[in-house]
């Protein structure tokens, strides 16, 4: 019997196993492939955020073994924060992260990447001038952009009938119970802030509980905080507004036509930039600066924009994007709202704190019902320790 | 009463398959974008989709390979390890039950925290190696044992102690009296704790993510996700696992039967 069950698993195992090198080799003919050269690069990039060949698109890993003769061995992360406890865990030998831009200027001040030779990356002439020189950094020697984006408001046209012009819609009391909220502190606390009229970087105590008191004013009427749920509660008619990425939201609005996106036009909004990067330390840095070389060919940055559907800091790869993408205020916004916009740099270290403390309080409902649960659950535990001791002493006066 | 205790078993396979049912129906939603919750028609097409993306399949070989080898050495380990622990004496067997009952109970998060430090504290050591499958490995081996061993000890305590005796008595040797009558006896454990250290590594995340250097496994390609939204391919994949373990099951469960069956025609017959 359990020769047969081995031998059975083992089949099925065997089978999964191999089937992706099989389903891997089906190579175009045409094009000769670069020969091997044995190295292996690491790379690190957030999920679902590059072109994958799914569908008639392009395996750009693939395509660039195919160039280069340099194999990619690709792993995913889910936020900026993830990315950073993992390098600076010292756990893994990444070659190439993708961060975002406030995480870059953190990895900058600690240390934790490399200044890439320019010289190896001819294609850096592509980026537009606009994205050069960024104020994550300055002097544009550790980075370069990947993709951009801006972050707007989803809205339900049936039941938002005003338009969506300001930040305050998600404060309206009209909408209570209906409204989305970022789950990370950052982005939420960014909106409160822009409300305000405060940079996402400011450093005054004050002006960071400001924003907080005005969360705080907001949490009764938020069904939620979420992050990729939006799109199931949004499509669904269960939330009606929820601030988000406009990258993400060329699918849900075309997947359902009641639902439209917009840019704050009064207050401005986050301008964010992931940018490709080598960790120090890095062993194939050569390597590494082929595969940024690579992502910023026009052709290939045109095809991963197209799969991602975030936006390209590359006006030649622009052009090879269809018209509709292109001409889109979505994925690019006009030069007006971009002026208004801010993107997000390093905060320092007592503001992050100050930061995690205030989002704790907002999302917990303040330091007084945390008071209260402790009590509570110390109130449980007294009663389970009489209990305990109780029921101790009555079998010894029992024995006796 | 009787009707009571059906319609309170019906609720709880309800909300135990409920959701699972929900995944297989919508791996074959035919939706043009990646809805999930918007039924738009049958189709095979993200069962076609995952077969063509080679970063989760990647993923997927990964999690297999080290299930696989997960689940072998710790069940040999582990067999041997509860084989040892029930011919010790009474005090011993209690102090070496609870410390590898420990990992049981300890959170994952510190588990994976610890374990991380320990690799890369060896991998510093040894050159700057950096973490990767085998850590991966070892680290499953390590969470997977002390199930296996909690599995197998019933068996043994359960097993008639004078039968590897009487074994010898007959002319076994103390390996050949193991092997005929000690392992077929204890069998049913070994089996359960294989199975349970296979699915534990299949889906553990915590301690995985910690470990995993480089490499990448299923549940951390899934979570990371997250912040543009799971696709579909993930119910198409989920479906297929599902069903992979269910025929597994199936089987197993069948072949006891039979067995047991063929048991009591032997008894019937003597």
């Amino acid at each position: 019997m359990k020769k047969t069950i081995a031998a059975l698993a083992a089949a099925v195992l065997l089978a999964a196993a191999v089937s992706p090198s099989a389903f891997a080799s089906s190579e175009e003919p045409g094009q000769p492939a670069a020969p091997k050269t044995g190295v292996t690069i690491n790379v690190y990039n957030w999920g679902e955020y590059i072109s994958n060949g799914v569908d008639d698109t392009l395996d750009v890993n693939k395509e660039f073994t195919k160039r280069t003769g340099i194999d990619v061995n690709y792993t995913t992360f889910d936020t900026n924060e993830s990315l950073y406890s993992k390098l600076a865990n010292g756990g893994a030998n990444y070659d190439i992260i993708i961060p975002s831009d406030y995480m870059i200027s953190k990895l900058i001040d600690e240390k934790m990447i490399e200044k890439l030779d320019f010289s190896n990356i001819p294609n850096f002439q592509y980026i537009d001038e606009q994205f050069r020189n960024p104020k994550y950094d300055p002097k544009n020697e550790y980075s370069v952009p990947y993709t951009w984006g801006v972050v707007g408001i989803f809205y339900n046209k049936k039941y938002v009938k005003e338009p969506v012009a300001s930040w305050e819609i998600l404060w309206d009391k009209k909408y209570a119970g209906k409204i989305l909220m970022f789950d990370n502190p950052r982005d939420s606390f960014g909106i409160a802030q822009k409300i305000l009229g405060y940079s996402y970087n400011s450093t005054n105590v004050e002006e960071w509980e400001n924003a907080a008191k005005l969360l705080k004013e907001q949490k009764p009427l938020v069904q939620a905080y979420v992050m990729d749920q939006i799109f199931d509660k949004m499509s669904s008619g269960d939330a009606w507004l929820a601030p988000y990425y406009a990258g993400d939201a060329a699918t849900l609005v075309e997947d359902n036509p009641d639902i439209g996106f917009a840019i704050p036009t009064k207050e401005g909004t986050n301008f964010f930039v992931d940018a490709i990067c080598i960790p120090t330390g890095a062993q194939h840095k050569k390597e590494a600066e082929a595969y940024i070389n690579f992502l910023c060919d026009p052709e290939i940055a045109a095809a991963n924009v197209d799969y991602i559907g975030y936006s390209t800091p590359e006006s030649a790869a622009k052009e090879l994007l269809p018209e509709e993408t292109v001409n889109n205020p979505i994925f690019y916004p006009d030069k007006e709202i971009l002026d208004k916009s801010e993107t997000f740099v390093n905060l320092p270290e007592d503001t992050n704190l100050l930061l995690d403390t205030l989002w704790a309080e907002v999302k917990m409902g303040g330091p007084g019902q945390t008071a209260t649960l402790v009590a509570v659950l110390l109130g449980f535990l007294l009663l389970y320790i009489g209990i305990v001791v109780y029921k101790k002493m009555k079998a010894k006066r029992e024995l006796q | 009463m009787k009707t009571i205790s059906r319609i309170y078993s019906a609720v709880l396979f309800l909300f135990l398959y409920a959701p699972i049912f929900v995944l297989i129906v919508f791996s074959f939603n035919n939706s043009t974008t990646m809805s999930r919750s918007v039924w738009s028609g049958f189709s095979f097409k993200w069962y076609a989709q995952l077969m063509q993306d080679g970063m989760l399949l990647n993923a997927l070989r990964n999690t297999l390979v080290i299930a696989v080898i997960a689940a072998v050495v710790s069940t040999v380990l582990g067999t041997a390890a509860a084989i040892g622990i029930n011919g010790m004496n009474k005090w011993m067997k209690r102090m070496v039950m609870n410390v590898t009952n420990l990992p049981m109970v300890n959170p994952e998060i510190v588990t994976g925290v610890s374990l991380m430090l320990l690799f890369v504290f060896f991998a510093k050591g040894m050159g700057n190696i950096s973490l990767g499958m085998f850590s991966l490995i070892l680290a499953h081996i390590t969470f997977c044992l002390p199930y296996v061993i909690l599995s197998v000890m019933p068996k043994l305590r359960q097993m008639d102690s004078h039968l590897y005796e009487a074994a010898q008595d007959l002319g076994c040797s103390p390996v050949l009296a193991f092997f005929k009558v000690v392992l077929p006896e204890i069998m049913p454990g070994i089996v359960t704790g294989m199975i349970m250290a296979f699915t534990l590594s299949i889906d553990d995340f915590v301690i995985s993510y910690f470990t995993s250097g480089t490499t990448q496994t299923l549940p951390i390609f899934i979570y990371s996700m997250t912040r543009k939204r799971i696709s579909p391919e993930i119910n198409a994949l989920s479906t297929l696992l599902f069903g992979t373990i269910m025929v597994l099951l199936i089987i197993v469960n069948l072949r006891q039967s039979k067995d047991r069956k063929a048991e009591e025609n032997l008894i019937e017959e003597a």
